[in-house]
């Protein structure tokens, strides 16, 4: 039965955190450590967003390095400088809950809890690759952690989480599932066809625009006639909010609310995150559309450098911490590849495996 | 004191597919149908009439005309744990959710390394003969045959409409169910005997010695009707009804054509690159030392369809061009 719906959408921008709930607290006493230092309370969770976001810049470096030796192929699309995004996002959902990706997935696939061991095996197109090397940097899968994909079609994934929402919601499940796109999808009608049912049905989906100003290499005046995503989301009849999307507890808190809220059957939201990427589209992309400066301007808005210097100005956190985070996400790096290079390549023999839940087609 | 065996009900495609459609919606919580009209229209062509009655509008469940978004949210549904069963109204509107059948619903389970299986049937109607022209009236079910990870089904007898559903259901792979538009008023005998229909297999409709049509879906009554004249001048043909295009059983197809050792394919969709073609390039494979005759092949002519009813006739295969076939391989 198609439900009443109140008619709200909320399109203005969300105004930014209020500087800091926890106002300057005196700096404590500290003995640095070499070790990994144990944070309580609310300052653990920051520091765990920023360390999340770590963990996924250092794997994509590595993976440069990698996609430069030749060592893993593809198409590799970098999420670097869009880290809050993903790790603000996923902080707000619980282990139930559902994500779908886009191809520029290494981000939400490492926030989600998908270890960089499986992810960096599945670079490798390795046995112990998330994906039994069938994927590669676009389709990285985890059905353990809900974790969808890793869909390399623009838009292609929103259908999909309105029917993984729609499962939980037909079945009385308190869960929410989260789709991410980029703002390339606002072009294609799968965005439009999928807002409408969400919103129609009320489904419990949070989509989250992660808007880095270009579709591919095309900057978003050249291929959106209206640029406000936010308002053209709360156009479907579902609240609609943009966020700081380089503020990786501006995004947590964003999303916390939405997610709070559809779990309160409010229906699907939608969140503009404002964001920006770094590097070019792919490792093939010359990057020949982008004015330098504009780079240079958003690099000034490093997710990481921002929450590093906020942290180390409102909490404890010293460089002896930010040290020991550094090692501690190298480490799981270094053994991540260490153990894609011994793991063993997927059998030829096992081509067929998985093309359906049969055996193998012979014909 | 013996039990007479239960006499076999007389039905049509269309009830049969009903009944079938209302079972699975009995038998299992996690069943629903959704779709364009499927709910208080009662079906663009009347198979879910009353259903909404019966199991409410979240179980039947009308969408927005959003091939793409409601086929994809059946795909996502499967994922997480549900049977969608999704209507498209023609083949031809499923081009718009080709994306969601061809690079989500039949590569999610290959590319997540067997993680995440697609439990999803897709059902739509296929074919010509109605005089709906060339946007409602194509055949298109050897485009989705070509695709690995999908299962294709093309029910063509009443039987088939009432057990290839619970069967395609119990797939834990995405399967489409075409359905011809111009066998949803035929009648047939409805076996009680609580028939499955298995889905692997292709059926021998009819014994012959002379000569094999092989055929599928719409065209099989055709092939019946033509096999029923060739009778008369005493050319006796093997008619098999392929049910599945998709994996194709081309042993039923191969044995056929060692006992009669002629060959005729017979596919309402276009001859260039269609499923008639693989069928008789698999023939050519599989049983050139059986052939008496070349391969014939008898397909719609190479046209978008028409609306006028000579042209939309002329386009089609029909029984006489079945004939005609049979006698130059025959011959």
């Amino acid at each position: 039965m198609l439900m009443t719906r109140e008619t709200r959408s909320r399109t203005t921008a969300e105004p930014r955190k209020p500087s800091k709930k926890t106002a300057k607290k005196p700096a404590r006493k500290k003995t640095p450590t070499a070790g990994p230092r144990p944070h309580a309370g609310p300052d653990a969770d920051r520091v765990r967003l920023l360390e999340s976001m770590l963990r996924i810049r250092r794997f994509e470096e590595r993976c440069v390095e990698l996609y430069s030796a030749a060592t893993i192929r593809g198409f590799v699309h970098l999420y670097i400088g869009e880290e809050a995004v993903a790790v603000g996002v996923n902080d707000a959902l619980g282990p139930d809950d559902s994500v779908v990706a886009t191809y520029r997935e290494h981000g939400h696939a490492l926030a989600r809890g998908v270890p960089a061991e499986a992810i960096m095996a599945e670079m490798y197109g390795r046995t112990t690759g998330c994906s039994g090397g069938r994927g590669g940097s676009m389709h990285l899968f985890d059905a353990s952690r809900r974790f969808y994909g890793g869909n390399a079609i623009v838009a292609g994934g929103l259908p999909l989480a309105a029917g993984v929402a729609l499962a939980d919601h037909m079945r009385g499940l308190d869960r929410v599932t989260c789709c991410f796109f980029g703002d390339g999808a606002f072009a294609e009608g799968e965005f439009h066809e999928t807002a409408n049912l969400a919103a129609l049905w009320r489904l419990p989906l949070l989509l989250v625009c992660e808007n880095n100003l270009y579709a591919m290499g095309t900057a978003i005046g050249r291929h959106e006639a209206q640029t406000d995503l936010a308002a053209r989301a709360g156009s479907y009849g579902m609240v609609a909010w943009a966020v700081d999307g380089m503020d990786a507890e501006a995004v947590a808190a964003s999303a916390r609310r939405a997610v709070t809220a559809i779990r309160g059957g409010a229906g699907p939201h939608f969140i503009e995150a404002r964001t920006y990427r770094f590097r070019a589209h792919s490792m093939y992309d010359p990057d020949r559309y982008r004015d330098r400066a504009e780079i240079e301007r958003w690099k000034a808005q490093d997710p990481i450098g921002l929450l590093q210097a906020r942290l180390r100005q409102e909490t404890a956190l010293d460089d002896g911490d930010l040290a020991a985070m550094e090692q501690r996400v190298l480490d799981e790096l270094e053994s991540a590849v260490a153990a894609a290079e011994a793991a063993p390549e997927e059998p030829v023999a096992d081509l067929l495996r998985h093309v359906t839940s049969r055996p193998p087609e012979v014909n | 004191m013996t039990t007479a065996p239960p006499e076999d009900a007389v039905t049509t495609y269309r009830e049969a597919m009903r009944d079938a459609l209302r079972e699975a919606l009995s038998g299992d919580e996690r069943v629903f149908l959704i779709g364009e009209d499927v709910g208080r229209y009662g079906g663009c062509f009347g198979v879910s009439l009353g259903l909404l009655e019966e199991f409410g509008p979240e179980r039947v469940r009308d969408a927005p005309l959003s091939e793409s978004a409601f086929v994809g949210a059946g795909i996502g549904a499967a994922l997480a744990g549900m049977r969608p069963i999704v209507e498209i109204m023609t083949v031809n509107f499923s081009l718009l959710a080709l994306d969601q059948i061809l690079n989500n619903a039949a590569t999610l389970l290959h590319m997540s390394n067997g993680q995440l299986p697609v439990p999803v049937v897709i059902r739509m109607t296929t074919g010509a003969g109605r005089q709906l022209a060339a946007q409602h009236s194509h055949s298109l079910e050897g485009w989705y045959a070509h695709i690995p990870g999908i299962r294709v089904l093309t029910p063509a007898t009443v039987e088939d409409a009432r057990y290839m559903l619970p069967a395609a259901l119990a797939d834990p792979d995405p399967v489409l169910i075409f359905e011809h538009g111009s066998l949803y008023n035929a009648k047939g005998a409805l076996p009680r005997s609580g028939t499955t229909a298995g889905l692997d297999r292709a059926a021998v409709r009819r014994s012959g010695t002379d000569v094999s049509l092989i055929t599928y879906g719409g065209s099989l009554p055709k092939a019946l009707s033509a096999a029923d004249a060739l009778a008369q001048e005493g050319i006796e043909a093997d008619v098999v009804d392929l049910r599945t295009l998709r994996p194709l059983d081309t042993e039923t197809v191969a044995a056929s054509a060692a006992r009669t050792h002629r060959v005729v394919v017979v596919d309402e969709a276009w001859r260039t690159g269609g499923i008639g073609a693989e069928v008789s390039a698999r023939v050519a494979e599989d049983s050139f030392y059986d052939l008496d005759s070349p391969v014939e092949r008898v397909g719609c002519a190479e046209v978008p369809i028409p609306y006028a009813r000579q042209l939309e006739e002329a386009a089609l295969p029909q029984p006489a061009d079945i004939v005609a076939a049979v006698h130059r391989a025959v011959n």
